[in-house]
């Protein structure tokens, strides 16, 4: 399976990465190489087999009692974020 | 002073019979850090007043005669655990300047048994490597020839260990993670099954695969700090809500009459032939203490490379999405938009294989080709499951080679990224399937390590234990020391 440098694009968009033109023709060719290689597995049948989402079966999603349990630590966690204006979080201008 | 020497389970006996303090092998084990970590690149950092503080604390445990088997016992933690206070950056850029605000509950567990935190530890960016080059804070040397690769993801760890700068140190093992890095430097690399230990503040690559375990220098330092560590945790979902058996008590369970399984598929093309007659060799050694081997065969074993790397990159480009520049890590400078804040934030912060793998994940899921992809690999996956069960059904344990050749040498398969998978062409299956697995030292060629694995079903992590301790009473593979660290 060939990418094009489009699609990388496209995909590099989906990710919301960017990718310099340098780098687009290295991750044409890896991209490429690495759907190739999974291409492998249309050689197996897999007819009727049950896709596998879980390593333990039966573990079912366990459930809590809906109490508070966490404490607010807003400060020590917006320590790391860059930028913090009265306890909000700063992100460029959304809405014009 | 000759702690190096000593196993973590011997420091810990040495120290309840006072012939040393804590604070004495910690300042020990801090000085060897300093001497061997300007060329081995194995620590990222080096918490050397915090480990002072854990070690005073810990004399006056043992002063008390509290405490257990690891009290006062220095470790190293790989720097995808979140340690309160401390930096976390998990090999990326992206994570340079993160602090993590609370411990993962492996280090908070580890912590309270008394063990001595030396440090973080180098390691594939986000765990996404099999030979610690992808670091953003440069390859780790593999100690036995620093011009060779230690393995990955966990290779600072594993370099630590087998240099003697710690004890013992934690690793996680998403495709082999641990136990590939162990073999490749004569370590015992343990990965218990999926969910038995805790994975919150453990820094996520691929939720369904990542496990933490133990890099150590025998099956008996593996089964104390196991022992310590693993159990249920109301913090992480997936976590197993089972008793912790005392792996420690279970070490001398008789290997007599065990079943082994030597797997068929792991004995072909692509194994270096040296490395296959160490691995050979080892498990025939096991009919003369009474075990019976048998071939088996598990037919879907080879699709798991291929398998593995359209899960674990699909689950990585979404556990990867949170880094976006707003509430923790990395942040371009001057964004002009919300858009512009997200790309080159992320495009600057990740190294070119996690951005490879996101790319790859985001491919696999997208609309049109998530049934060719990501469907068809996790049924490959329950194949690969089903091959397992039916062995299990058979033997007791499958052996085989954990990695296809020794270490190899620093930059000979980074710009390949296909050439690099399949290093973990032995161990990614016991992830697939979550099983426990564990590698141990078995042979050398050309001066480096040959490692012999060991895979259980699941929950068996008391009979690998036992199997991988029976062996090392017979042979001295995991005593040897690299020259130069002695």
């Amino acid at each position: 399976m060939t990418l094009s440098r489009r699609d990388v694009e496209n995909i590099a968009h989906l990710a919301r990465l960017e990718i310099t033109e340098a780098e687009l023709p290295v991750y044409v060719g890896s991209l490429s190489a690495i759907l190739e290689f999974v291409e492998q597995l249309s050689s197996a049948a897999t007819e009727g087999v049950v896709p596998m989402a879980h390593p333990l079966e039966g573990q079912v999603q366990p459930l809590r009692e809906d109490a508070v349990t966490e404490s607010d630590r807003r400060e020590a966690y917006q320590a790391n974020a860059a930028a913090v204006e009265a306890g909000l979080y700063l992100v460029p201008k959304v809405i014009e | 002073m000759n702690a190096h020497r000593a196993t973590a389970a011997e420091l810990g006996r040495g120290l309840r019979a006072r012939e040393y303090s804590s604070v004495e092998i910690t300042r020990h084990f801090l000085e060897r850090v300093g001497r061997a970590n300007p060329s081995l690149n194995a620590f990222l950092t080096v918490t050397a007043e915090r480990a002072l503080e854990d070690a005073r604390r810990a004399d006056l445990r043992i002063a008390r005669s509290e405490g257990g088997p690891l009290t006062g016992v220095p470790l190293a933690h790989k720097d995808i655990f979140c340690a309160a206070g401390v930096l976390t950056t998990c090999g990326s850029r992206m994570l340079s300047n993160f602090v993590a605000p609370y411990d993962a509950t492996v280090v908070e567990r580890l912590a309270a048994a008394g063990m001595v935190l030396l440090g973080k530890t180098n390691m594939d960016e986000f765990a996404m490597g099999s030979s610690n080059e992808t670091s953003y804070y440069g390859p780790v040397k593999n100690p036995w020839d620093t011009s060779k690769v230690p393995g990955g993801s966990s290779g600072g760890s594993a370099a630590a260990v087998a240099a003697r700068l710690a004890p013992v140190a934690t690793g996680t093992d998403t495709g082999g993670s641990i136990r590939q890095p162990g073999a490749l430097t004569g370590l015992t690399g343990f990965k218990p099954t999926y969910g038995r230990v805790s994975r919150y503040g453990m820094i996520a690559f691929a939720s369904s695969l990542d496990q933490a375990g133990v890099l150590a220098q025998s099956a008996e330092d593996a089964a104390l700090v196991l022992g310590a560590m693993a159990g249920h945790d109301p913090r992480d979902s997936t976590s197993v809500n089972a008793p912790v058996p005392d792996y420690a008590a279970g070490l001398e369970m008789p290997v007599r009459g065990l079943k082994i399984g030597i797997i068929r598929e792991f004995f072909g093309e692509g194994l270096e032939s040296r490395t296959g007659g160490a691995v050979r060799a080892a498990i025939e050694a096991f009919r003369a203490l009474g075990a019976s081997v048998v071939e088996v065969s598990l037919p879907h074993l080879p699709l798991s490379v291929p398998t593995y790397y359209v899960v674990a990159p699909a689950e990585c480009s979404s556990n990867l999405s949170r880094y976006d520049g707003v509430r923790f890590g990395h942040r371009c400078a001057e964004p002009r938009d919300l858009m512009d804040l997200y790309k080159r934030t992320r495009g600057e912060g990740f190294g070119a294989e996690v951005k490879r793998r996101i790319m790859t994940g985001t491919y696999v899921l997208s609309a049109g080709y998530y049934d060719a992809f990501y469907l068809k690999a996790q049924k490959v996956r329950s194949l690969i499951n089903a091959d397992f069960k039916r062995a299990f059904g058979e033997v007791d344990v499958l052996m085989g080679p954990t990695t296809p050749t020794p270490a190899f040498a620093i930059g000979a398969k980074i710009d390949d990224p296909i050439l690099m998978y399949l290093n973990d062409i032995y161990t990614i299956g016991a992830n697939l399937a979550g099983l426990p697995a564990v590698s141990v030292p078995c042979g050398m060629v050309d001066g480096l390590p040959v490692g012999l694995q060991i895979i259980g079903p699941h929950f068996a992590e008391e009979r690998l234990l036992a199997t991988a301790h029976a062996w090392q009473r017979e042979t001295d593979w995991h005593r040897r020391l690299p020259p130069g660290y002695a």
